[in-house]
């Protein structure tokens, strides 16, 4: 099934959940808006012809300049994206979905963003997204068990977040 | 009393005893590095398992944003670094599809013999320390005896041992050398004899059966449902192998080689009759069906590393010299999986036009192969927790990244 | 000794001075035969594993190498973990070792009228289980002691382990006894003297069972793989002696290759003829019999000696040999194997061997077909020597005193 294919599918049972879609990139990708994710994902597990039963992984990737002149160049505004890599054992096809947001909730620094949970579709995503959500700092509501699993339960900060800055200091340890 | 336990954490007991917490590792002997189990035990029976990670944790996606591609090849090294070949291939096919690079075909039969070879190690240190696990030391030293020669071989290919940083976007470091492949048959035509003693000593042993079939089944469901990849999901019977069901640019490099999935198939692997025997003790998902699927690989890959010597010999092109250290990169993103011996390992990037990647991401397959301990390993006793976590056969630098 | 002595100083004297005399040789015998095995354990295992095993030390083939690591435990900190309970963790090894040693007290290592052996008990193998029996409490004592939940699971499957496997050894243990008519390991040994045939594991086609049933049991019972649950170094880190270290240590070390020594000797006595060897070689020398001298008696007696130390180096070698190639059991089962086998087989056993010397009294399995004259004639002697009138007015000549305690 081709990307233009899987659009209209999904625009027409989803309709305006599905905030957009990216055809020429190598892997293209859907646009899906946070409240519906789930509801899409679920669908697209269950559907026979779609049959997207084999999540891949669940990732983020953060969108920020740290220096002021590069930010004025980019392209883009500021934002975070989660991106899911779906492959249906069945049909052996692939789909890539993303849900872009805000760095942070209501502009709040310090506020995480937040992304309905999919461990309840797929029980890959559990870890996957405890890693996303130590990593990035994204939070993932209705969660069954949403806490760090690469850094320890007492990290300060999201690593992979473009603004990170290593701690001086953690339990005696000097960090930078 | 009812004698049937379905949840062993609401078992009513005549006499309440206390359940007990125990910490298995971060150095235990046989959590196969610094993997943490929280265990709640009643006595021998376990009623939960939580595993904690991350003890590794060297942010490797984050330095792979600070770095071009070809500069991250030796970080690759450290996460499989039982199998750090297929690592560099990965990332290396990773960068190639976003550059829309092809090898040339001598390039790609290199690729294929070396990854292979790669995945006959790594079988062997699961296979190897497999055995330790269920209290068996001796085939861990013929295992490595036998991993030895390859790692010889690597030595004399790209002069390292453990992390070889070989397979790099555009090709690899350096040719083979002279008379290598000759070296190489010689070890496989020494090496496929000595899998039998594999057999006596561990796949047909009565105790070995006995540890490890019907323990920690998988249905093929919950396998799929919890990402696993690699021979834990074909040990469920499932048949998928990226080198045959991958995106089109791993799946070139296999073009033309005669290759099946080994995969349990309506009660049979692929000419099985070559094999011992299944016993009828194992069910399909249990942990002597992973170990087993794990050591048909290593005579499946025997035979590709073999058609992969004679291709390379076939082929005239280069060996695919490796692209300057600053590419540009073209703007977009990719995300390509291969079949790693542990699972499917796969990498993203995502590029915004500049030599340094915005952004990295390693998906590991340990780590979506290891979540799958938690539901396994509830309700078995303390012993089958290495024997679970062994066929598994998990590396943590893979997992903690 | 005792009464030997006993004619030259007061027999109190007499006495102390025969029991240190064979409290220094046991203690030597177990100590350097421990030293010798755990050097055969890595050389053995080292040629199992395609290695060499140690070759430094000591010159040619590392035959120091067990001596070199005894100075290096010598020179460790003894440690005690914090929350232990002190006295306990630092009894526990002496209690493992002195039961390993005990037992060596009522094995003996040559028989005849006068047998190498430090108590003569005439419930000698009732004794040696008894004292090696007693090997678990110390290894329960560390395991509680410890203060580690690793050390604990250890001793809790010891327990279990141990207390159940003591019932088929029991039985197996019974059946050449029954056989011999004796609990006295000396008239066990004795009754077996001849060629081979004479055995008591070919006696009959049950006591040959019966072996193989015993030595697995007491592998099992000794904690040898594949039953080592109690340490189990993939799933309990070290089980019981986790938290041990230095001295303390190896004094258990010493203590399970003594126990596997006492236990392959015990099964060399009960079902391998003992100080027997397979040709009765002193008797076709002339060196045995009532009318030689001290000379002859004493070669014999050291020929038997080392028929009975052989036997037990063989036995501890298959040890080796069985641990390093099988993986572990489980703990559901390793009881198995010995509620659910092991027991009713034992069992089974003893039935069929006591039915086989109701119908065939005091005839062995060899007798009942025909043979040379030559193997009949020896054969069929050891009924006589045993019921030698000479050896039976030695025996009440003794006394209660040297016999056992116990009558």
């Amino acid at each position: 099934m081709s990307g233009q294919a899987f659009v209209d599918q999904l625009n027409k049972k989803f309709g305006d959940k599905i905030s957009g879609a990216n055809l020429e990139n190598l892997d293209p990708w859907i646009e899906v808006t946070p409240d519906g994710i789930v509801e899409v994902c679920k669908y697209l597990k269950e559907e026979s012809s779609l049959a997207f039963d084999y999540l891949n992984s669940v990732t983020a990737v953060d969108y920020l300049h740290t220096d002021a002149k590069k930010a004025a160049k980019a392209d883009w505004e500021p934002h975070i994206e989660v991106v899911y890599h779906l492959f249906s054992m069945q049909h052996k096809h692939s789909l890539v979905l993303k849900v872009i947001m805000p760095r942070w909730k209501d502009d709040q620094e310090g506020k995480l963003p937040e992304v309905p949970s999919v461990a309840g579709v797929w029980s890959t995503a559990d870890w996957h997204e405890r890693e996303v959500y130590d990593l990035l700092g994204v939070n993932f509501t209705d969660h069954p068990n949403m806490r760090r699993i690469l850094c320890p339960e007492d990290w300060v900060g999201h690593p992979l977040r473009k603004d990170y800055e290593m701690p001086l200091e953690y339990h005696g340890i000097r960090g930078r | 009393m009812s004698s049937l336990i379905d949840d062993p954490r609401v078992i009513e007991f005549d006499v309440r005893t206390d359940e007990m917490l125990v910490n298995m590792g971060p150095q235990h002997p046989s959590t196969h590095g610094v993997l943490r189990l929280a265990l709640r035990t009643d006595g021998e029976i376990i009623s939960e398992v939580t595993p904690h990670m991350g003890y590794l944790h060297r942010c490797a996606e984050k330095i792979g944003e600070n770095l071009t591609p070809r500069q991250w090849i030796p970080y690759t090294d450290r996460m499989d670094y039982l199998a750090a070949m297929n690592m560099n291939l990965g990332w290396a096919l990773t960068t190639e599809k976003l550059l829309k690079y092809e090898p040339p075909e001598k390039a790609r039969h290199l690729r294929v013999i070396i990854c292979e070879l790669g995945r006959i190690a790594s079988h062997l240190v699961g296979m190897g320390t497999y055995g330790i696990d269920l209290g068996s030391f001796s085939p861990f030293l013929y295992a490595f005896r036998e991993r030895e020669k390859i790692l010889d071989l690597f030595e004399e290919a790209c002069g390292a041992r453990l992390t070889y940083s070989y397979i790099t976007p555009g090709g690899a470091t350096a040719d083979l050398p002279v008379g290598w492949t000759q070296k190489c048959l010689e070890f496989l035509d020494q090496f496929e004899p000595v899998i039998a003693e594999y057999h006596t000593l561990l796949t047909t042993n009565a105790i070995f059966i006995k540890r490890t079939a019907n323990i920690g089944v998988m249905s093929p469901e919950m396998a799929i449902d919890f990402g696993t990849s690699g021979p834990v999901l074909r040990g469920s019977g499932i048949s998928h192998d990226l080198r045959r069901d991958g995106e089109e640019i791993y799946t070139a490099m296999y073009d033309g080689y005669a290759f099946e999935v080994i995969a349990q198939q309506n009660g049979h692997y692929p000419k099985d009759h070559n094999y011992p025997p299944v016993p009828k003790e194992a069910v399909l998902g249990d942990c002597w069906h992973r170990f087993y699927v794990r050591m048909l690989e290593v005579m499946q890959s025997i035979d590709l590393a073999r058609q992969g010597i004679e291709r390379y010999h076939a082929a005239t092109d280069g060996y695919g010299e490796p692209l300057k250290l600053k590419t540009k990169l073209p703007k977009g993103e990719v995300y390509l999986e291969t079949e790693c011996p542990k699972g499917q390992m796969g990498f993203y990037l995502v590029s915004d036009g500049s030599d340094i990647p915005w952004r990295t991401r390693a998906r590991s397959s340990s780590f979506s192969n290891l979540s799958v301990c938690e539901p396994l390993c509830r309700g078995c006793l303390i012993a089958d927790i290495p024997a679970i976590i062994g066929s598994l056969d998990i590396v943590m630098g893979e997992i903690d990244r | 000794m005792a009464a030997f002595l006993s004619e030259y100083t007061w027999t109190w004297l007499a006495y102390i001075i025969a029991a240190m005399i064979h409290v220094g040789l046991i203690i030597n015998l177990v100590a350097v035969a421990a030293l010798v095995f755990i050097w055969l354990e890595r050389k053995i295992s080292g040629r199992i594993q395609d290695r060499l095993g140690p070759t430094r030390v000591g010159g040619k083939f590392g035959w120091l190498q067990t001596l070199a690591d005894g100075l290096k435990l010598i020179t460790k900190e003894d440690l005690c973990p914090d929350g232990a309970d002190r006295f306990l963790f630092k009894i526990a090894p002496y209690v493992s070792f002195c039961a390993a040693i005990g037992a060596f007290i009522a094995i003996p290592f040559a028989g005849g009228a006068y047998p190498w052996i430090a108590q003569h008990l005439n419930t000698g193998v009732f004794f040696v289980l008894a004292v090696l029996g007693l090997e678990v409490f110390g290894v329960i004592l560390a395991g509680y002691s410890s203060a580690s939940k690793w050390s604990l699971f250890g001793a809790m499957r010891e327990a279990a382990q141990v207390v159940s496997y003591e019932v088929p050894l029991g039985m197996c243990v019974v059946v050449p006894v029954m056989i011999a008519g004796s609990l006295d390991m000396v008239v066990i040994g004795d009754q077996q003297a001849g060629w081979f045939t004479n055995w008591l594991v070919f006696h009959d086609p049950f006591t040959f069972i019966t072996a193989f049933v015993y030595f697995t049991c007491a592998m099992a019972s000794v904690n040898r793989a594949p039953f080592d649950l109690a340490e189990a170094e993939s799933e309990l880190v070290a089980g019981f002696h986790t938290e041990y270290s230095g001295l303390r240590w190896s004094f258990f070390f010493m203590a399970e290759y003594g126990s596997m020594f006492s236990v392959s000797i015990l099964a060399s006595v009960l079902f391998f003829g003992g100080w027997n060897g397979p040709v009765p070689i002193t008797d076709l020398l002339g060196l045995s019999g009532a009318e030689v001298g001290t000379l002859s008696w004493a070669v014999a007696q050291a020929l038997g000696l080392a028929n009975v130390l052989l036997k037990g180096l063989l036995g501890v070698c298959l040890m080796i040999w069985v641990r390093w190639t099988l993986p572990r059991l489980r703990i559901d089962q390793v009881m198995t194997t010995c509620l659910k086998y092991c027991t009713p087989i034992a069992a089974a056993m003893f039935l069929g061997a006591t039915l086989w010397q109701y119908n065939f009294p005091g005839r062995a399995f060899f007798n009942l077909i025909p043979m040379s004259d030559a193997v009949l004639e020896v054969s069929e002697g050891w009924e006589v020597e045993s019921n030698d009138p000479d050896e039976e007015e030695e025996q009440i000549a003794r006394g209660p005193e040297e016999t056992g305690g116990l009558l």
